[in-house]
């Protein structure tokens, strides 16, 4: 009899069908991966489970008994706990206040601060984390060892089955290394671990067993290892998975000044000697595993980061540039996709024109007045270049699609006719339906003449879209693929090898 | 099912948010208490009665102006009660040094609450601190100023012709001269907040200063300019003030910083910036002074006032100023 | 726990630093009065500073929640005026006078509660508001000033404990045990806390929000009455001036700031922001103690206000990413 059981389960928002007729299995002791695009259903199936929403159809079936949660306290009693992806941690507290923050240990009414600490100590070491002080507070640690403390947290409160989303997205490669023999370990003494992740070679590491969401439909479940990867994404996009990337012209080693250079960039610790070339109608890439100083590169180039030395020319010539809005004059001519839309990249209660206009205001004004019919012919003109699907120009920009709002962040700054693209991350969490038009956009910007730097954390990305790759580690450039050399397989092992290679360096 | 292209849904859009529910309710509120007025005194409702009510109002319209700006911003400016009075109080200062000084008295007057305001400026656009303890310190720091300036007594200057006539005056079909003077400088935020880039970086900073950083926007100019502007307006309030009692006066100012921030909201800003139309703070301030003025036409006793007051800011908040749930 | 203090010294950073700025202007302002620190002048000193630290603690539940409460001062006032009217009389009669104020500032503080919660306004507005009715209420108890005060209550909380040692210090003493550290150390104030510093993640983590921001409101309202007893025992009267409270209320939270409590909510203590309403305090008086002309006290005050203000920007010189600067 399986652990959990969801059957027929579905929810409607207003028109939309976010879960239609969903089934899912949980066995105790085994680590099962729900795949799916964005909107596919899975974090509703999860909110579902965990008691933050309740269905509309359906039955849960807990030891083969129905059940229903009111509310993630309900949930966690009946033993099932989710780790979401923002992170649920308070920062001013310390990390013991925060691991025991829904039920601490009480002594004459007042929280019994000894036990409130062993507690945490145990939940620390059973999620492999034991070098973090349980005074500390968390707004000091780093976004990997919050992500840790997250997990510490979740443990605490001995779950039967744990929720993972996307859990591993912040983490550092050590420890992710280190999740993995936990959650390894976890598995062997009978926990059942819900895994919802974007990463192929994660789920293959992982998993003992896949269902795929589709549409808010489940359309398969599956041993793990059982289907390739192309099949897998072919049931997720419910499509012929054909190769999405647009075709590279083949090029010469370009002899002209580069567009971009830098000498000997570096920043605290995080930047360590970097220096590039970057050639108008380069499409460059930033590789290696993720946070090895390759979003810190793109922020200083912007001149978001104060304390960097080194030199930046652009056309062979020294320039300085102390903030975003000297990054983007016309004479250097950069822009700056972020790493948060919602947050970073979009005013969200503005308008969608307001929007897309507000980088490149200064341009459709005269002497501070704006040009209302420039503006709206140029918003006009992007909306289209793009294909953002919009309800009309003056609907508010949060009320579109992930994928959607990330095009007005890159039209925005397409207003500025940029010569320097950086990009962060671009397509995290967008349907693959965009991503495409999207890889094609920048090769048609790249042919265009702009030059381009990006990071990604999808290795099919890097391999797809770049010219060159640039694999960074703990702040340096390590490694140069050009063209062919460009693999999934050198990619990883470029990243990997050089663990290697410092290992055994300090091991001599 | 055909979508509507893209202009109709625009101007769908458009009709939708503009029948803004706060300013709806904001003017409906203010029909209710001419009604209600009417029924007290039967000259509530002439034109010589409601143009003396705009015209009190004008000064409160001038100076939440100012506070609308920087609210918009997502700030708060705690500086108007000693910055109306710095106003007033330097601007009938210049009045007594001669007559250059009493041509220039209302420059004056402004020219120091805009200094103040970048005081106020800087401290927040470069120095990041709150600006609820900056516009605090340089409350204080005005006052302190008075106190030395007028040696702790009444100010003794009078104000200049010039002040008395724009406070005090009538002109064009006997319309009061303050209520020409709000009218323009309501002219001017409009456009300046509708119109203008530093408009609409106000609004950005008010909704996502981060965003509007990261996209180039010269933010820290942007918000030294509101809070100079704000001081600036400030001031100005307390120079019609002073045109229209003749002097300046200790403590003048003091009545107007919660009328100013709640006129602003009652209009339907969103308090935590970026969202606000100055239609509404004009409803706002109307509302505020018509409330003051039935509650004096009534006889109340003062007590009674002040609680009214604070009952109907909030009745008035309730029914359209509430913030989202957390299950929303 | 040796490895501990580094993170208990990081916890109450700010707290620590309030102290140590408070001593350094007390130890300027002792070694430098004309009439010498004797029990009577620490006794005045005292019970100025006392007032406007129970008040200072009263914004401080509030603030740590990430709202503020512009009230603080009409809640006091109203308090002083009720006091001024039913605190007198045999023992009974002024302890059930005193229970009376008590109560009537724990409503108080819970109206502003229940209007941010359940009408979900912002506070700064909603006190705004509740300020003006409880200053109009304060208005129609005392419409000139007035009243008296049970004698021996007055004398015991504004006089001197035997050593010379002024009794409001041992009040001081008193509502820090009693109030603030029960509070702080209950799962109800770190909800408070946990609340100011994410109100996302606090309900994500299924804290008790509105009971936190509701038991918060009251028992800054209770301290507020309290203080507003404190106000009718030095004055022995009620007086319903709107300057005073306005006045209480703003230099709150000058004493907050100065005491290390973020405006944002989720950090600083109480403790700090006492230290931070004396050291405001003792600025004032500095003045008076190095014989400047107290024409220059406002302005003074002023200044040292806007410097104390502007060392908050110190950690700005540390950031290297400016995006930490934008929220």
């Amino acid at each position: 009899m399986s652990l959990f059981l969801m059957q027929g389960i579905s929810k409607r928002y207003g028109g939309v069908r976010a879960l239609q007729d969903a089934q899912l299995a949980i066995e105790a002791g085994r680590i099962h991966a729900v795949l799916g695009e964005n909107g596919a259903g899975k974090s509703t199936l999860i909110k579902i489970m965990a008691g933050v929403v309740t269905p509309d159809e359906g039955v849960m079936l807990l030891d083969g008994k129905p059940v229903s949660f009111a509310s993630p306290a309900a949930a966690n009693d009946a033993g099932i706990v989710c780790i979401f992806q923002e992170l649920s941690l308070i920062p001013d507290l310390s990390v013991a206040d925060n691991i025991a923050i829904s039920n601490p240990p009480r002594r004459f009414g007042l929280i019994d601060r000894r036990a409130q600490r062993r507690m945490a100590e145990e939940a620390l070491a059973r999620a492999g984390a034991e070098d973090i002080h349980p005074l500390a507070l968390v707004k000091d640690l780093s976004l990997s060892r919050r992500q840790m403390v997250e997990i510490a947290k979740a443990l605490a409160r001995k779950p039967r089955i744990l929720i993972l989303d996307e859990a591993t997205s912040a983490l550092t490669a050590a420890d992710v290394t280190k999740i993995y023999a936990v959650l390894k370990r976890l598995r062997a003494e009978g926990l059942a671990l819900l895994y919802i992740s974007h990463r192929m070679h994660e789920i293959t590491e992982l998993a003992d067993e896949c269902t795929v969401f589709c549409n808010g439909r489940s359309v398969a479940s599956y041993a793990a290892g059982t289907k390739t990867d192309n099949e897998v994404v072919e049931l997720m996009i419910g499509r012929e998975y054909s190769g999405v990337f647009p075709a590279r012209t083949a090029r010469a080693a370009s002899t002209a000044t580069a567009r971009l250079e830098l000498r000997r960039l570096c920043w605290t610790d995080k930047l360590d000697d970097i220096s590039l070339q970057l050639h108008a109608g380069e499409v460059i890439g930033l590789g290696g595993l993720d946070g090895q100083g390759q979003r810190e590169l793109l922020l200083a180039l912007f001149g978001v980061l104060r304390g960097t030395s080194g030199e930046v020319l652009v056309d062979g010539k020294p320039v300085n540039i102390t903030g975003p809005s000297v990054a983007k004059r016309a004479e250097i001519g950069m822009a700056l996709i972020p790493e948060d839309r919602k947050t970073e990249g979009l005013m969200l209660p503005m308008s969608v024109r307001e929007n897309l206009s507000f980088a490149a205001l200064g341009r459709l004004s005269r002497w501070g007045i704006v040009d209302a019919a420039a503006e709206r012919d140029a918003v006009a003109r992007i909306v289209r270049l793009l294909a953002v699907r919009t309800d009309g120009t003056e609907l508010a920009a949060g009320s579109l699609s992930g994928g959607n709002q990330q095009k007005l962040v890159i039209g925005k700054w397409l207003m500025m006719a940029p010569r320097i693209i950086l990009l962060n991350d671009p397509t995290r969490g967008i349907d693959v339906g965009t991503k495409q038009e999207i890889y094609t956009l920048l090769r048609e910007l790249a042919e265009a003449g702009a030059a381009i730097l990006f990071y990604s954390t999808d290795y099919d990305e890097l391999v797809g879209c770049c010219d060159r790759v640039l694999v960074m580690y703990d702040g340096a450039i390590k490694r140069e693929l050009v063209g062919a050399q460009i693999t999934e397989r050198a990619l990883i092992s470029s990243a990997l090898n050089i663990d290697a290679d410092t290992r055994q360096a300090a091991a001599a | 099912m055909g979508r509507p292209s893209g202009a109709e849904a625009n101007t769908l859009t458009a009709l939708r948010s503009r029948i803004d529910p706060a300013i709806a309710a904001a003017f409906g509120c203010i029909v209710l208490l001419l009604l209600l007025g009417s029924l007290y005194s039967s000259s509530f409702l002439s034109p010589q009665y409601l143009l003396q009510q705009l015209k009190v109002a004008s000064f409160l319209g001038v100076i939440a102006t100012g506070a609308m700006i920087v609210i918009l911003l997502g700030q708060i400016d705690l500086s108007v009660p000693w910055v109306v009075a710095v106003g007033g109080m330097m601007a009938t200062a210049a009045t007594g040094w001669g007559p250059l000084g009493q041509a220039l008295a209302i420059p004056v007057g402004v020219a120091c609450g805009v200094a103040l305001g970048l005081v106020s400026g800087f401290g927040v656009a470069f120095l990041r601190l709150p600006s609820m303890i900056v516009t605090l310190a340089v409350n204080a720091i005005a006052q302190g100023l008075m106190v030395v300036h007028t040696g702790g007594f009444s100010p003794q200057d009078s104000s200049s012709p010039a002040m008395r006539f724009i406070a005090t005056g009538h002109s064009l079909f006997g319309i009061p001269n303050a209520l020409l003077v709000w009218a323009a400088v309501g002219g001017a935020a409009v456009f300046l907040l509708t119109r203008t880039t530093f408009g609409r970086t106000v609004y950005a900073i008010g909704n996502r200063e981060r965003a509007a950083y990261l996209s180039g926007a010269r933010t820290r100019g942007v918000v030294m300019a509101a809070f100079a502007i704000a001081g600036g307006l400030s001031a100005f309030g307390g120079v019609l003030l002073a045109g229209y009692a003749s002097k300046a006066a200790q403590a003048m100012g003091d009545p107007y910083l919660l009328p100013a921030i709640a006129a602003v909201v009652l209009g339907g800003t969103a308090i935590l910036g970026g969202r606000g139309s100055y239609l509404g703070t004009v409803a706002g301030v109307i509302l505020i002074t018509l409330l003051q003025s039935i509650l004096s036409v009534m006889q109340m006793e003062e007590f009674g006032r002040h609680v009214i007051y604070g009952v109907v800011i909030i009745a008035m908040l309730l029914v359209y100023g509430r913030g989202r749930r957390h299950s929303d | 726990m040796s490895g501990d203090w580094p993170y208990r010294l990081r916890e109450h950073r700010g707290t620590l630093l309030a102290f140590a700025a408070f001593m350094v202007m007390f130890a300027i302002y002792a070694a430098n009065h004309p009439a010498g620190l004797n029990a009577n002048v620490a006794t005045t000193a005292a019970n100025k500073g006392v007032l406007l630290a129970i008040v200072a603690m009263a914004q401080t539940l509030v603030v740590l929640t990430s709202g503020i409460d512009l009230s603080v001062g009409m809640v006091m006032v109203l308090a002083n005026c009720l006091a001024s009217g039913i605190v007198v009389g045999s023992p009974l009669m002024t302890a059930l006078g005193v229970a009376g104020v008590l109560l009537t500032g724990c409503v108080c503080g819970a109206i502003n509660g229940l209007i941010v919660i359940y009408g979900r306004l912002q506070p700064i507005v909603t006190t705004i508001a509740t300020g003006s009715v409880y200053y109009g209420l304060a208005l129609a108890l005392r419409r000139v000033p007035g009243g008296d005060i049970n004698a021996g209550l007055a004398d015991a909380l504004t006089g001197q404990l035997p050593g010379g040692v002024p009794a409001s210090l041992a009040l001081l003493l008193a509502l820090v045990l009693i109030v603030w550290l029960p509070w702080r150390r209950a799962a109800i104030g770190r909800a408070a806390y946990a609340l100011g510093s994410s109100e996302t993640a606090a309900y994500m983590s299924g804290v008790p929000i509105r009971r936190a921001q509701f038991v918060a409101y009251m028992l800054a309202g209770l301290l507020a009455s309290v203080a507003g007893l404190f106000v009718t025992c030095i004055t022995y009267s009620g007086e319903a001036s709107a300057a005073n409270g306005s006045t209480y209320t703003l230099y709150s939270i000058a004493a907050v700031v100065l005491g290390g409590v973020s405006l944002f909510g989720g950090s600083g203590s109480a403790v700090g922001a006492i230290f931070g309403a004396l050291m405001f305090r003792t600025i004032g008086d500095l003045l008076f103690v190095f014989n400047l002309d107290p024409l220059w006290q406002p302005l003074f005050q002023g200044v040292v206000l806007a410097a104390a203000v502007c060392l908050g920007s110190v950690r700005l010189l540390q950031v290297r990413n400016r995006l930490e600067l934008y929220g």
